[in-house]
């Protein structure tokens, strides 16, 4: 209880503090801006409401680009892990230039993609899997690393083939790093979607927002961050109810 | 050749024959320049239970390792039922480790089964199999606990039934009760001695523990220090009794326990 209880209250106190600064006009004057510039919760509120149908809309654009692109980066990002992991030569060639791969920023990455693939959603979910593929590539990796030998080497004396110690030993082994992989993964992903968005788009939370931007709507700018990051959270809340179904020996 | 299955059907009567013969001629391993063993020669009989006792670090879980043919030999042959090829080896042992080792993400009737499961037989034919055990080794009521859920001493019932049940003429088992308490530890030594009368096997039983090896084998063989080789063969006076504390103090016992801690201290310096 405490555990909720005390970061709920801290979060209400900001909200209220946010509230008295911007409705007695201290912030817009400190910073020298018009009132409507600087809104306040409530404000940022009412425009959630009367904007429910746009955000809805968009957002629903926006969480199929996440939730596709963050399918892709497991399915590729474990494949990868699986086949590095089997084949030795394989990992020492490819593992250094993955990690390397990482110092290029995704974000400069979006247009180009946009260019080969248009407006559509296409480039919005590989932007998300190429962000979201090196996270889930090392941790299901460190997992299969990590099995016990000693156990590989009991069930080849069990008579397991290959396969069957792959199924049997490895995989469920790395299970709990998978579901780490993807905890990362969700937390990057809207990142990414909103970068992919910014780089071309007619729709989503990501085009909404620069679109606002350009109109000074700075109150749905926050309605749509807000809306963003409660569907990373609910994202987050379902990969580790997730988890806790499927590793239950943990 | 196809290892032979466990038959979930058979009450007391031994199966024949009641296991492999194992021939091991010359045997000797290393790691890179360490030598672990030079020259192990040593014999089993079909349904003979072999303790090999020998000081730490000595190569006795190597020599397992070898016979299970986990690990090729550097030198000599290991042959098991006549056959020395790797694979042979394989089918017909199986091993079972120091430590229980049962995969937390499968139940204790599913770790028991799993060497079913490897040799192809479906989910629930294979549980079948494992439960009738699970009832005569004083398991029933645990089919469906989780690992976790059991004490030291069922998890490794669990783990010698899944070695049981791979149906292989020759046991390997790698110091199946040194992690146990000194009771808890007894108490297995005695289900394992039952176990073994109405399922004969050919096992060989690697122990740091001397009372252990002379109370459950047949013969015991002393190893020396590293590289190990066999420096003594002894008897044992009386064959894995029913009543397992009655026998650990007659003197007949008692004087092969001196024997055996002697040859050890011999094959030690």
């Amino acid at each position: 209880m405490r555990r909720v209880l005390l970061p709920a209250m801290l979060l209400v106190a900001l909200i209220g503090l946010w509230q008295l600064a911007a409705s007695t006009g201290a912030i817009a004057d400190a910073l020298n801006l018009e009132d409507f510039l600087v809104p306040s919760p409530t404000e940022i509120a009412s425009s959630l409401w009367e904007n429910r149908g746009l955000l809805a809309e968009n957002a629903w654009v926006t969480l199929r680009e996440i939730v596709l692109g963050i399918l892709c980066a497991l399915t590729v990002g474990s494949a990868a892990a699986i086949l590095m992991h089997r084949w030795r030569a394989l990992r020492d060639a490819a593992y250094p230039l993955i990690v390397a791969s990482q110092t290029i920023p995704i974000v400069v990455i979006a247009p180009i993609l946009v260019v080969w693939f248009g407006y559509g959603i296409v480039p919005k979910i590989l932007i998300v899997a190429l962000i979201c593929f090196f996270p889930i590539t090392v941790a299901v990796l460190d997992g299969l690393r990590s099995v016990d030998p000693e156990a590989v080497k009991l069930m080849r004396s069990l008579d397991a083939s290959r396969w069957q110690r792959f199924w049997r030993v490895e995989a469920p082994s790395a299970l709990p790093n998978l579901f780490t992989g993807a905890k990362i993964a969700v937390v990057v992903a809207p990142i990414g979607a909103v970068f992919a968005e910014w780089a071309g788009s007619s729709s989503g939370l990501g085009h909404l927002i620069q679109s606002d931007t350009a109109n000074f709507e700075v109150a749905r700018q926050f309605a749509t961050v807000a809306v963003l990051a409660a569907m990373a959270l609910a994202l987050m809340g379902l990969t580790v109810l997730a988890e806790r179904r499927v590793v239950r020996w943990r | 050749m196809k290892p032979q299955l466990a038959d979930p059907d058979r009450t007391s009567s031994p199966p024949s024959p009641p296991g492999a013969e194992l021939t091991l001629r010359g045997v000797s391993h290393s790691y890179g320049d360490l030598v672990t063993l030079a020259a192990v020669d040593l014999q089993v009989g079909p349904g003979e239970v072999v303790g090999l006792v020998g000081p730490s670090g000595c190569g006795k879980s190597t020599l397992l390792e070898l016979i299970c043919g986990l690990r090729e030999p550097s030198g000599g042959t290991i042959a098991v039922g006549g056959d020395s090829a790797a694979v042979a080896r394989l089918a017909r042992c199986a091993f079972m480790p120091q430590r229980d080792l049962l995969l937390p993400w499968y139940s204790a009737i599913d770790n028991a089964a799993i060497a079913l499961r490897n040799q192809g037989m479906r989910r629930e034919p294979a549980r079948a199999a494992a439960a009738e055990l699970f009832e005569r080794f004083g398991l029933g009521g645990f089919e469906a606990a989780r690992p976790s859920e059991l004490s030291g001493g069922m998890r490794q019932r669990v783990a010698f039934l899944r070695t049981l049940i791979a149906g292989k003429p020759v046991l390997a088992l790698d110091e199946p009760f040194a992690a146990l308490d000194a009771i808890t530890r007894a108490e297995m030594q005695g289900w394992l001695a039952a176990a073994l009368r109405t399922d004969p096997r050919t096992a060989v039983l690697v122990t740091h523990d001397v009372e252990e090896a002379l109370y459950l084998c047949d013969r015991v063989a002393v190893l020396s220090n590293r590289p190990g080789r066999i420096v003594a063969e002894l008897g044992v006076p009386v064959r894995r009794a029913p009543d397992r504390d009655a026998a650990v103090t007659e003197q007949a016992f008692v004087s092969a326990r001196e024997a055996a801690l002697q040859a050890l201290r011999e094959g030690s310096r």
